[in-house]
């Protein structure tokens, strides 16, 4: 019955954990469905989102709201600035090349990052309840369950502007056809802008949300890499399988850590994204879109 | 044989003139750093055989590059082999595993390919680390010192040097062939390519291996030069290190490579002469500096190239020489 108790604890640690991952895949994959750019420098953006919430919490002393607001419009600046100034000019260039722009971008930002804020681990304000949430005897640690819920509210709320607002129809047409999205009247380059902001503020949130609980370090992008998993879990293009994929990856993550060791739970990700790529490179959720050969 | 030639004999034998009196002019540092590039030119005309000739984005060079420095340090510490096995055996393995990793390209393309050696990259460098009993996790494996021709270092630099010149040369030429036309071919129109008879999965697979087997190569002598191999040599960074070598070379050219991985070795080295020159002041943390105005530059360099020369230094070479090629047979603006 204890081991049972425990297990469930480590299950529902690992699902809200799983929380940070759903809202950054998010932002990966409306990139990628948009203007089928892999954005490599998602993980950066996350990082960059964090520290530009610490710079305006701490540094500038606004307010924690304040800050969050501060922090998740720096962010969507900033992803507008990386698509129109190094993005837009490489379109109809080859895939691989703007993947390496994004690789290249991610670099700059990791060291932008380390030379204004420095190498070490910097806790976040604590601007979450601390106190645990009890389910029935189960207990969870209070930061993450208080950003599960913000992240289920934002991922639903995303999920509903993506399904039903006119710029959700206008992303998803351009998506499955550009040219005749263009011919009908939509201004795909705003829809490309549009998503990358939209990617900058959820990057933003994950990252804020991956810093609240182990400190920000310019390395934080690494975490990106979870992200990955998950996107490749849910299949490129698939905004619902991304929630699913997202809980999936967290829970794996931390039961496989608290049974086997931190250094298994780092190599999770890779083991995910490895099978997937040999036996199922669609996902779980994909369409069949992916380009066989 | 005509007078252009002559003309282009002459430089090729001053130029070999140059690289072997170099040891008795330039002072242990150049040695050290002609080394070093030297290394990095095999490993970058590598990872071109893979991105530039043949289009598929590799982003876990260094754990192949990791993969041939463990397989001859190995054999050398526990069967005491010369050298020349060493580094046999370090391709050989690189080549091996470059295929395992390579097997995803059969079922997929493109970025999806990328994330495949993304995932090479992690779990290789994870198994660097953890498997201690054999790879001596963190702390890695010390390299007794080895002496070539009975030259000690300068020794070291003949053999680098020829070896790196020796692979550019079976780089270039296996463009000739039609393992190297069939690479370009697949870049370019994979679907037309396979109705010309190009059998695209195993051209895949083989400029995956064969990328990996120079990085092997590279790295048997970078453990052997470093007289250590441990996990934190083999990072993204170092990967990523590599591909900028390309972009900034230039893709799908071996000259490109050449000038590529030189220029990417010596700018951080200038970069830190002049970070201690300009703070001779003494109060800036120099290391801490460093690290990050790295990063900078390498991404700038990426993204520079790419949007304004994406042909690069090679590219360059030929615009300060007004020449053109005849059939372009680099990935192009296009």
């Amino acid at each position: 019955m204890n081991l049972l108790m425990q297990f469930l604890e480590y299950s529902l640690i690992g699902i809200a954990s799983g929380g940070a991952y759903i809202i950054a895949a998010l932002g990966f994959v409306i990139i990628f469905k948009a203007g089928n750019v892999f954005n490599f420098a998602m993980g950066e953006m996350m990082m960059i989102g964090a520290y530009l919430f610490y710079a305006a919490v701490m540094q500038l002393k606004f307010g924690w709201p304040v800050g969050l607001l501060v922090a998740l419009a720096g962010s969507a600046l900033l992803a507008l600035l990386i698509e129109r100034a190094l993005l837009r000019p490489m379109i109809g260039r080859p895939v691989v090349v703007l993947v390496m722009i994004t690789l290249g971008v991610g670099s700059i930002l990791r060291g932008v990052a380390g030379l204004i804020w420095g190498p070490n681990i910097i806790p976040l304000p604590e601007f979450l309840p601390q106190q645990p949430v009890f389910l029935g005897d189960i207990l969870v640690p209070g930061k993450l369950a208080w950003t599960f819920v913000v992240f289920g509210a934002l991922a639903l709320a995303f999920i509903a502007y993506y399904r039903y607002s006119r710029a959700g129809v206008a992303i998803r047409a351009t998506s499955s056809d550009q040219i005749t999205a263009e011919g009908l009247g939509i201004n795909i380059r705003q829809v490309f802008s549009m998503t990358w902001a939209m990617a900058g503020v959820l990057a933003a949130a994950a990252g804020i949300a991956a810093g609240a609980i182990n400190g920000i370090t310019p390395q934080l992008g690494d975490a990106a890499l979870s992200v990955l998993a998950v996107v490749m879990l849910a299949g490129m293009s698939s905004v619902g399988g991304v929630v699913v994929a997202g809980i999936l990856v967290g829970w794996m993550e931390t039961v496989v850590g608290a049974y086997l060791g931190a250094a298994w739970q780092s190599f999770i990700p890779y083991l995910v994204v490895l099978l997937m790529m040999i036996v199922r490179p669609t996902g779980l959720f994909g369409e069949q879109r992916i380009e066989r050969i | 044989m005509s007078r252009h030639d002559i003309g282009r004999i002459a430089l090729w034998a001053l130029l070999a003139a140059a690289l072997a009196a170099f040891p008795a002019f330039g002072s242990a540092y150049l040695v050290y750093m002609a080394c070093l590039v030297a290394i990095n030119v095999i490993a970058t005309a590598g990872l071109n055989l893979t991105v530039g000739y043949a289009g598929l984005l590799s982003i876990g060079h260094s754990a192949f590059i990791g993969v041939g420095a463990y397989a001859s340090t190995l054999l050398w510490l526990h069967a005491g082999t010369p050298l020349a096995v060493n580094i046999a055996a370090g391709a050989l393995a690189a080549f091996l595993v470059g295929l395992v990793f390579g097997i995803p390209s059969l079922r997929i393309k493109g970025v999806f390919l990328a994330i495949a050696t993304l995932a090479a990259q992690y779990s290789l460098y994870f198994i660097f680390q953890q498997w201690t009993r054999v790879t001596g996790g963190d702390r890695g494996l010390s390299v007794p010192s080895v002496s070539v021709f009975g030259l000690g270092d300068t020794g070291f630099y003949y053999l680098v040097v020829m070896l790196a010149a020796l692979l550019c040369l079976t780089a270039r030429n296996l463009f000739r062939t039609r393992i190297g036309r069939g690479f370009i071919a697949v870049r370019e129109r994979d679907y037309a390519a396979e109705v010309l008879g190009v059998d695209v999965v195993r051209y895949k697979l083989l400029a995956f291996g064969l990328g990996a087997a120079y990085a092997g190569v590279a790295g048997a002598l970078g453990g052997a030069f470093l007289r250590i191999v441990n996990p934190d040599q083999f990072t993204l960074a170092v990967s990523i290190f590599f591909l900028a070598a390309v972009v900034v070379g230039g893709r799908a050219s071996i000259l490109g490579s050449i000038l590529g991985a030189a220029f990417m070795t010596l700018v951080p080295e200038m970069l830190r002469a002049l970070l201690a020159l300009s703070s001779s002041g003494g109060t800036v943390d120099l290391a801490g500096l460093l690290s990050p105005l790295r990063e900078i530059i390498f991404g700038v360099l990426i993204v520079g190239f790419l949007m304004w020369e994406p042909r690069g230094l090679a590219g360059l070479w030929d615009r300060v020489r007004g020449r053109q090629e005849a059939i372009d047979s680099r990935p192009g603006a296009a």
